[in-house]
This record gives C-alpha cells, sequence and structure tokens, in this order.
C-alpha cells in the first residue's frame, strides 16, 4: 500500500512526530510505500539543522535524516510554513542575505502542491498532529 | 480526479492555522480535485458575520470564502449541532452553507476520497 504523510505538529510540542516515525519504520519493514512526508504548520521544525537536544534526548532531525538516507524517503518542508518561521533552504537564504541554509540532511523544500500530489498518489493519507 | 473533504475544527485568529488550512484548500481546487469543506465545532466561527480582525492586524480568513467559488470548491457544509451549540443560525454567517446534522456526518465523509483534517 502507498502512503502519504503528513506532519503538522513541532517536533517537542507533541508524540505526532514521533508516531509517525514509529509508524513509517513500521510501514516499510512490512513492505508499504511511503509516497512522501510533507511537514506543514509547525512540523517544519523536524528539519531544522541547527536543533541540538542533549545527548540523551530524541533528535528528530537526526532520526528522520537517518531514515531518509535509508529508505530514499522523500521529505518535504513547506515553502512557506518554513520561511514564515525562518527556516531556509539555500537558494532563499542567498537571496535573503543570510549565511547558511538550515534544513538537515535528507530533507527538502517544497510547495503545497507536492502535498496534493502525494495524496492524489496514495491510498492512504495520514495526518499527524 | 480524487474528491477531498477538508474537515475543519479550529476557530480563526487562533494562530496561523486556519490561514495555512485555506492555502492547502486552495492549492487542491487549483489542482482540479473535486475539494469541499466541512466545518465542525469552533471552525463554524470562521464564517460569522461581522468580524473585523483587520483592526487586529489579523488577516480576514472569512474574506477568503467567497472566493473558493472562484476555484470550484464544491460544497461548505456545517454541522447543525455545532452552530446550534454556539447559538449560531445559517443567517450569522457571511456565506450560506449546507448546514449537515451530526447523525449524517459518517455518510458525508464516506462520499469522499480523502478526508483532511485540520
Amino acid at each position: 500500500m502507498k502512503f502519504a504523510i503528513q506532519i503538522n505538529a513541532g517536533p517537542y510540542a507533541s508524540n505526532a512526530g514521533h508516531t509517525a516515525l514509529r509508524f513509517i519504520e513500521a510501514a516499510l519493514a512490512s513492505g508499504h510505500e511511503i509516497v512522501r512526508v510533507f511537514f506543514y504548520h509547525d512540523g517544519i521544525y523536524h528539519g531544522l539543522k541547527y536543533a541540538t537536544p542533549p545527548d540523551d534526548e530524541f533528535n528528530y532531525a537526526a532520526k528522520w535524516s537517518a531514515l531518509a538516507q535509508r529508505h530514499r524517503l522523500d521529505l518535504v518542508l513547506c515553502i512557506s510554513a518554513a520561511q514564515k518561521r525562518g527556516l531556509l533552504c539555500r537558494d532563499e537564504a542567498e537571496r535573503q542575505g543570510k549565511r547558511d541554509d538550515d534544513l538537515a540532511a535528507g530533507f527538502r523544500i517544497g510547495g503545497l502542491g507536492q502535498l496534493v500530489e502525494a495524496t492524489r498518489h496514495a491510498d492512504r493519507f495520514l495526518v499527524f498532529g | 480526479m480524487k474528491s477531498y473533504l477538508f474537515i475543519l475544527r479550529k476557530p480563526a485568529h487562533g494562530g496561523a492555522f486556519v490561514q495555512e488550512m485555506l492555502d492547502i484548500i486552495l492549492t487542491t481546487a487549483a489542482f482540479d480535485q473535486q475539494t469541499s469543506i466541512l466545518l465542525l465545532d469552533d471552525a463554524v466561527f470562521q464564517l460569522k458575520k461581522g468580524q473585523q480582525p483587520e483592526r487586529f492586524g489579523m488577516k480576514d480568513t472569512a474574506s477568503i470564502y467567497p472566493a473558493l467559488e472562484i476555484y470550484d470548491v464544491k460544497h461548505i457544509y456545517a454541522e447543525a449541532e455545532s452552530l446550534e451549540e454556539r447559538g449560531l443560525k445559517p443567517g450569522d454567517l457571511c456565506l450560506p452553507i449546507e448546514s449537515v446534522y451530526r447523525k449524517d456526518i459518517p455518510g458525508l465523509m464516506r462520499r469522499h476520497d480523502v478526508l483532511f483534517p485540520g
């Protein structure tokens, strides 16, 4: 089965991201396909490269990056939600005269069209948070 | 083409959430998908007449709804009980909506391919 996933809550605001991660791991282990993971609202903070939780705490960006690398997941942060919250990709950072991009490895910036497209191609659409 | 039902449950002006949901609704309609909206719980306040959020520097999300017609958004439903519990009549809203009883909402949901919570 093909799943499209949306994550709306920030990493430390609820267990939505944690549940989504565990769901995706279980779905992939069972042979299902994840069409795309789309991060919206405060969910975009899952892709913040500079998040540095203490060593003994859950590091969401690092977990997502590792999962994306292992399974070639498509992790998309909504551009308008991300820019509004100060999280920029390299092109936009350069355009705004800022020094660096803010995206953790494995994440990319995209538009809402990519969310709609994912829901069109998926058999199931699940929203976390 | 798939049919989408956006199930909105939050009032406007409690943050950017409602405005961002309307962005998804507009995008879905712009992608020529069949798009409908169901207002539940406090979301029925989104269409209350006489809001002046711009006086407080907030975006007037209610004014986005009439534009949805141009995008061919098929139906805007509101749950009858949600309206009643909040003392609202369909005439208190700034747009005509289709009132749906709570008992009929599961059937409404079943008639759509994608249920989009917000």
